[in-house]
């Protein structure tokens, strides 16, 4: 009884060494093989840049087979659709999407930076915890529906005030495009402005200054990295977005800073064409690789400057 | 002998407290302005779309007719593409997020791909429907398809879930794992155990979000050239697709005054289907979330 016990002990001790070699080997093997893959995980996003890099490099160079550079960056006249004598000068789409801009960015910056001065400044941290997920809320909507709310809305709006405006034109998404940022400026600059440390607030309003003195001259500049780079990433995403001024802005790609007619952005150039204007292969088509190109690189300087003024600027307030 | 001048004082004092309401009051009202504009933009889209809204409307397909046009492909295309897009952006960024903080040596190539991803983040999607037309679309050949398009989704995604997760892996506290080793676990055992689990309701709210962004994304699917004339369920991942905000597009674009409210119903389907995904979030956060 006590022996077969015994034995029995001892033959489950095995079968457990056995299984926990077995188990040990399943382990090393894994411990061996994860990090392998995790790493090929985090190949594919340096991969993902190399294609776009790629991409946009050769499909570039044979438009530049064709169009000279010099025609392309100083041309003032951008008509890729003419059988004959079609034009690409790239400067009236930079103009296009320089006005949008622009104007979305007197949008947003003034009432984006006015929301983040009263959710750090002035609101009640109840207050602050309702209306910062409002805000995002007005982050999360897709662009589509930025850009009926420009055309179905804002443009006839904006019409019965300015009768000469036309339909299409680059007011409306503007500040359509404006109120879309009001989010992106208003939640990285309150983030900047709550860093600072509120000493210097008291520090200023012990000395006699009024609330809105300590903003302006106290707060407001020791957050200055942080708003000019929340403004700086408007800017790049302000560059990049698509659909608002697809739906309202137009396609017609003149060089003129008139913001009421129609006009057209790089991006909203790169859809006319993906929408069939231009087949596989001829010149049109690759076109719209280098438009892609002098986005990409705008956006890219864009988004690099603003981690500079972040960088650069990292103070130490403590 | 008075030192101070009491009334040029008193003015002046004036007229700093009056610049100081003034400015008060344009903060609030810059506040009040933005979710005054959100709900204008709400109401525009519900008084104008609500009408469309049927039965008929979430099952036909688009049609050349107003009243019968319908959302069944679009809505399903999302669905389809959303297949795609979730497990091999979550596969990818996941992986990324646990390679770079938790075994990545602290060498140049790591901060490399830190600084990479960030820079991803930052490109415009467009750009990233031209990386998709030019490699899957016609180099490996996929052709104009739910698989081209998902692919290209999920490497716009890939850079806000990479983040994210980073975020919600940084935040599982260090003891926890130095336990999990104490106890003799191996490091993958410690990841899968105990880091993933703790950092689970993070990375899926990010992931979530990310994946919401991706839903509402025309622009890089229409420079792949999504269709929208579409008139099947798509199941075959090399067919042709159209998604929603596609098919909102082109009801948009057409002449017609009464395809601006079939696309506003259409948004209205949009909006609820993002509603849901971020109600999912928001209550996996809420459930889940432990504090260490």
């Amino acid at each position: 009884m006590a022996l077969s016990k015994r034995s029995r002990s001892v033959g489950s001790v095995r079968m457990l060494i056995r299984h926990n070699r077995k188990h040990h080997r399943k382990e090393q093997l894994l411990s061996k093989a994860v990090p392998v893959l995790l790493f090929t995980a985090a190949s594919i996003s340096i991969l993902t840049t190399i294609g776009i890099v790629w991409t946009l490099a050769t499909e570039t160079t044979v438009f530049f087979q064709h169009i000279s550079i010099t025609h392309f960056v100083t041309g003032k006249e951008w008509l890729p659709f003419f059988r004959t004598n079609a034009q690409y000068g790239i400067l009236p789409l930079i103009c296009g999407t320089f006005l949008v801009t622009v104007i979305a960015m007197m949008v947003a910056v003034p009432i984006g930076l006015g929301c983040a001065i009263y959710l750090s400044e002035y609101a009640s941290d109840r207050m602050r915890r309702t209306v910062k997920p409002l805000l995002e809320i007005l982050a999360g909507i897709p662009t589509i529906v930025y850009g009926f709310f420009a055309l179905t809305f804002v443009t006839p709006m904006l019409q019965t005030i300015i009768p000469k405006l036309q339909f299409f034109n680059a007011l409306s998404p503007g500040i359509v495009i404006g109120i879309m940022l009001i989010p992106t400026i208003a939640s990285l600059s309150e983030d900047a402005i709550h860093a600072v440390p509120s000493s210097f607030r008291e520090g200023s309003l012990g000395l006699g200054a009024t609330r809105f003195e300590t903003t302006v001259k106290v707060v407001l500049p020791s957050a200055l990295s942080g708003i000019l780079a929340s403004v700086v990433l408007a800017v790049s995403r302000a560059m990049g977005e698509t659909m608002i001024v697809v739906i309202a802005g137009g396609a017609t790609p003149v060089l003129s800073l008139n913001p009421m007619q129609s006009i057209q952005t790089l991006t909203a150039y790169i859809v006319q064409v993906s929408l069939g204007d231009a087949p596989h292969g001829t010149i049109a088509y690759y076109s719209m690789y280098a438009v892609g190109s002098v986005l990409f690189i705008f956006t890219f300087f864009m988004n690099m400057a603003a981690r500079h003024i972040v960088h650069r600027f990292k103070g130490g307030y403590s | 002998m008075n030192m101070l001048d009491h009334k040029a004082m008193k003015k002046r004092m004036k007229r700093r407290f009056r610049m100081d309401v003034l400015q008060r009051l344009f903060f609030v009202l810059a506040t009040v302005a933005s979710l005054l504009i959100l709900l204008l933009l709400l109401y525009q889209i519900v008084k104008q779309g609500i009408s469309y809204i049927d039965f008929g409307f979430m099952t036909q397909f688009s049609s050349r007719i107003p009243a019968d046009a319908g959302i069944a492909a679009a809505l399903w295309g999302t669905i389809a593409l959303m297949s795609i897009v979730t497990p091999v952006s979550l596969l990818l960024g996941v992986g990324t997020a646990l390679y770079l903080e938790e075994y990545a040596p602290r060498t140049a190539f790591t901060r490399f791909v830190e600084l990479n991803i960030q820079t991803l983040a930052g490109v415009p999607s467009i750009v990233f429907g031209l990386l998709g037309l030019t490699v899957f679309v016609y180099a490996i050949g996929l052709g104009q398809s739910l698989l081209a398009g998902g692919l290209t989704m999920s490497l716009l995604a890939l850079p806000t879930i990479v983040v994210a997760s980073q975020e919600a892996l940084r935040s599982v506290p260090r003891s926890l794992l130095e336990a999990s080793y104490a106890l003799g676990a191996t490091k993958w055992r410690t990841l899968r155990s105990v880091v993933l689990p703790a950092a689970f309701p993070g990375i899926l709210t990010g992931c979530i979000l990310s994946l919401s962004r991706a839903v509402g994304e025309a622009a890089p699917l229409l420079v792949i050239g999504a269709l929208a004339f579409i008139h099947y369920v798509p199941v075959n991942p090399l067919d042709g697709f159209t998604v929603l905000p596609i098919q909102i597009f082109n009801w948009m674009s057409r002449p017609q005054e009464e395809f601006h409210s079939v696309a506003a119903a259409g948004i209205l389907v949009l909006l609820a289907l993002l509603l849901a995904m971020n109600a999912v979030a928001v209550l996996l956060r809420n459930r889940k979330q432990k504090r260490y």
